[in-house]
This record gives C-alpha cells, sequence and structure tokens, in this order.
C-alpha cells in the first residue's frame, strides 16, 4: 500500500506555513516572490494528492493551470521589480511605498 | 497514529516519501531563512524537486517533468537572473525590523493558519464520490488522460491561458523597456528626490 493522503496534504500544509511564514517575515521582495512561490507548490501538491485520493484527472489539470499562471505572475512580477529597481536602486518591501495612491 | 502504522505501507514508498518530505521542509526553511537571495532562490530548487518527486510517486508523471523543467529550469533561473542583474545578492540584515512587532504577529498568524487547516479537516482529508469517468487508474496513461481532459473539457480555459501568456509577455517588454529620451531625464529627478527625502 501506498503512503497515505493525509500524510501529502500535512506536509503541503507545512510548506505552505513555511511560504507564508517567509512572504510575512522577509523583507526582501525577491524572496517575498519565492515564499509566494512555495505556497502555489503546496497547492499544487494538495491537488495532485486529492486527484489521487479521489481518482479524478481534474486535480492535475488545476496543477497545469497553477503553473501557466504562476509562471505569467513571476514574469510580470520581476519585471516590476526590475522597473522599481531601476528608480530607487533597492528591493526591500519598505522601498515600495511609492506605490502608495 | 496506531491505525496509521497497522496499515501496510510499502517500505520503498515510505523511504521515498521520508526522504522527499525532508528535502521540501529543509528546502523551504532555507528559502526563509537565508541571509543571500542566491542561497535562497537554491534552497527553493530543492524544494521544486523533492515535490517533482512526490508528483511521481502519486503517479502525476507529467506535471513532474513540467516541474522540473518550468519552476527548475525557468522560474528558478530567471529569479537568479534578477538577483544577478540587480545585484541584490548582498546579505540581508535580519537583526532589525521596520514595523515593530511584525514578526511575532506573523509567526502567530502562521501557526493559527496551520492549526486551521488541521482542525478543519479532522481527519476527513477528501470527501465526496470518487471519480469513474476520468479516473487516474484506467488503463491509458497519465500524459493521455491529461491532454485528452485538457483539450476537451478544459478547452476554454487552455485557451484563456495562451492569452494570459501573451499578456504577460507584452506586459513585461512594457515594463522593463528603457525609452532612450526620457530615462536619463526622469531618472536623474528620481534621484534628486531620493537624496532630498534622504536629507
Amino acid at each position: 500500500m501506498t503512503v497515505p493522503g493525509s500524510w501529502y496534504l500535512v506536509l503541503s500544509a507545512l510548506l505552505f506555513s513555511l511560504g507564508a511564514l517567509g512572504f510575512f517575515t522577509r523583507r526582501n521582495v525577491l524572496i517575498m516572490f519565492m515564499s509566494m512561490e512555495l505556497m502555489l507548490n503546496a497547492v499544487n501538491l494538495t491537488f495532485v494528492t486529492f486527484s489521487r485520493m479521489l481518482s479524478d484527472i481534474g486535480g492535475q489539470t488545476l496543477v497545469f493551470f497553477v503553473l501557466v499562471v504562476a509562471a505569467a505572475e513571476v514574469v510580470v512580477g520581476l519585471g516590476i521589480i526590475v522597473a522599481i529597481f531601476r528608480r530607487r536602486s533597492s528591493a526591500t518591501a519598505d522601498d515600495l511605498s511609492i506605490f502608495r495612491g | 497514529m496506531t491505525e496509521l502504522l497497522a496499515t501496510q505501507i510499502a517500505l520503498p514508498d515510505l523511504i521515498t516519501f521520508l526522504v522527499a518530505g525532508c528535502a521540501v521542509i529543509l528546502g523551504a526553511l532555507g528559502v526563509v531563512l537565508m541571509r543571500n537571495p542566491v542561497h535562497s532562490a537554491l534552497s527553493m530548487i530543492m524544494t521544486l524537486f523533492a515535490v517533482a518527486i512526490l508528483f511521481i510517486e502519486q503517479d502525476a508523471q507529467f506535471l513532474a517533468a513540467v516541474q522540473v523543467i518550468v519552476y527548475a529550469g525557468a522560474i528558478v533561473v530567471l529569479f537568479l537572473f534578477v538577483i544577478m542583474l540587480l545585484g541584490v545578492d548582498k546579505k540581508e540584515p535580519f537583526g532589525k525590523d521596520p514595523l515593530r512587532g511584525q514578526r511575532p504577529l506573523a509567526f502567530l498568524a502562521v501557526l493559527i493558519i496551520f492549526v486551521e487547516i488541521l482542525a478543519l479537516s479532522r481527519g476527513n482529508w477528501a470527501t465526496g464520490a470518487k471519480s469513474t469517468v476520468l479516473s487516474t487508474s484506467s488503463p491509458i496513461n497519465n500524459v493521455e488522460q491529461l491532454a485528452r481532459t485538457i483539450f476537451t473539457t478544459y478547452l476554454l480555459p487552455f485557451e484563456a491561458t495562451s492569452v494570459l501568456l501573451i499578456i504577460a509577455v507584452v506586459g513585461a517588454v512594457v515594463l522593463v523597456r528603457r525609452s532612450e529620451d526620457k530615462a536619463t531625464s526622469t531618472e536623474g529627478n528620481v534621484e534628486v528626490e531620493a537624496e532630498s527625502e534622504i536629507k
């Protein structure tokens, strides 16, 4: 018998929590981005696990779409970071108050 | 716990899960705790690879391949490019906390999130009937199954992702493009502003 699905779900809950912790505590925008990727990966892992537990391929299809959205988001996000860095020459969250309206 | 141990888990599966699970957690801790962004990115590769192993373990071969190619191959390389392009690969001081009390609050919030996930599930992780139409246990292989669903049931979302990708590419080009005549003057102004703010 394979490893039960609940183990995978607890693992992905842990991974999600670590990603959220990184997002809340770090000031470097790049590392905040990486933490977001960790959270996305945790969600992908839950999708694949549910796909196996319910033997439904739909979960894996959703992971496919999450991957596409993550790639698009990283491209635009890093573009924004590069654009800001050109003006402020630093990339911490505290310097992004220029976004204030 | 005892009932979990009572169910016979095949040893290779168990070992794979434990090793990959440890790699996932260690890599995630590395991303959060490393001071140098380059080291964080390398730790993230470890996490992504371990997640790919867990995908294979759960019969999602295509997604495992895509995970390695897209995430570890493209996204992390993009991160590393930006880190090195911007020259932010210096250590970030951990000591001071610009927002007072942010860190304890963050720990508290994350703890609440984790406990909430475990409490809400109460052991009933997956509820609902097992699929019979698109079953993962059918004889056709994973890639073919995924292709069938994407190009039939999810055709419209699939087309929407192509639009999304084009928008992302155009957006990235517009954001990063430096217009020749304006760039020097506006940049100069901003620098002057920044200096005056510091003073």
